[in-house]
């Protein structure tokens, strides 16, 4: 799914101006705590997530992870963005709570990660 | 070894640095990629050493972080000076966390710290002395080079 359609079925905000053409999101994960975040195994994924601070744009660069959508109406810092644009991974504001949000990408064809396999 | 060594660095990490924490380890996957490692060993490597910092600045004093990158292998050896690990088993099991509730509200303690660093690492080993510290060290094997 592009990141055109996620924004669209979640009326969300993109908070940078990007080229988003060629990401195709198949997967994603929802979490506030950044370790479970990081049993992500492989590249290509989005975060859905209601932390705001520096540490989800740092743990997302790590993981591989191209997209967050921040929900409950969470919106990050001026820095936050800022990062977020030097490494490339785009940021979404949703009303919308975690739920929410979950429910709509999973009815419309977003699965979750496996998040058990060793990262081979 | 240090014949064959093509990357070698040593990072300092304060301990309660929340403001810098984590950036080390973003530089040693920048330098990872900038070397043309393959991307799911970069990946592996960024994710013990992030996990490996974050402790140091939780939990420790003060630490470093030495990398060092062979043909065959990436090295991490953490060591820290702090309140050690009482219970290095119990530590190991997903899920248990002894972070506080700032630690939490910052998107930290998770119990997932250590079982993550495991996950991604080839061999790894930890020692703990209590009220002294901790040394993790963290061997990933580059393609072809499984022992």
């Amino acid at each position: 799914m592009t990141l055109d359609k996620i924004s669209e079925l979640l009326n969300a905000d993109m908070l940078w101006t990007g080229n988003t053409r060629g990401i195709d999101i198949q997967v994603a994960k929802a979490s506030d705590l950044m370790s479970d975040v990081l049993t992500f195994s492989g590249p290509g994924k989005l975060l859905i997530t209601g932390l705001t601070n520096k540490h989800t744009i740092h743990t997302c660069e790590i993981a591989g992870i191209q997209a967050i959508i921040f929900v409950r109406g969470k919106k990050p810092s001026a820095e936050m963005i800022e990062l977020g644009k030097k490494n490339k991974i785009f940021l979404f504001a949703s009303n919308l709570s975690m739920f929410e949000t979950c429910g709509i990408l999973y009815t419309n064809g977003i699965k979750g990660v496996q998040i058990h396999q060793k990262n081979t | 070894m240090a014949s064959d060594t093509s990357f070698q660095h040593t990072y300092s990490i304060k301990g309660g640095d929340f403001i810098n924490a984590g950036e080390s380890s973003c530089e040693v996957r920048n330098t990872l990629k900038n070397l043309g490692i393959e991307p799911n060993i970069v990946r592996r490597v960024a994710i013990a050493s992030y996990e490996a910092e974050m402790n140091v600045v939780m939990y420790a004093n003060e630490g470093t972080m030495r990398f060092m990158v062979t043909p065959r292998e990436i090295r991490i050896i953490v060591r820290d000076s702090g309140q050690g690990i009482p219970n290095i088993k119990r530590a190991m099991q997903p899920g248990f966390s002894t972070a506080t509730k700032e630690m939490r509200e910052m998107g930290f303690g998770a119990g997932m710290g250590l079982p993550n660093i495991k996950k991604n690492a080839d061999v790894f080993t930890i020692s703990s002395t209590k009220g002294k510290g901790t040394v993790l060290e963290i061997t990933i094997f580059l393609n072809n080079h499984h022992e």
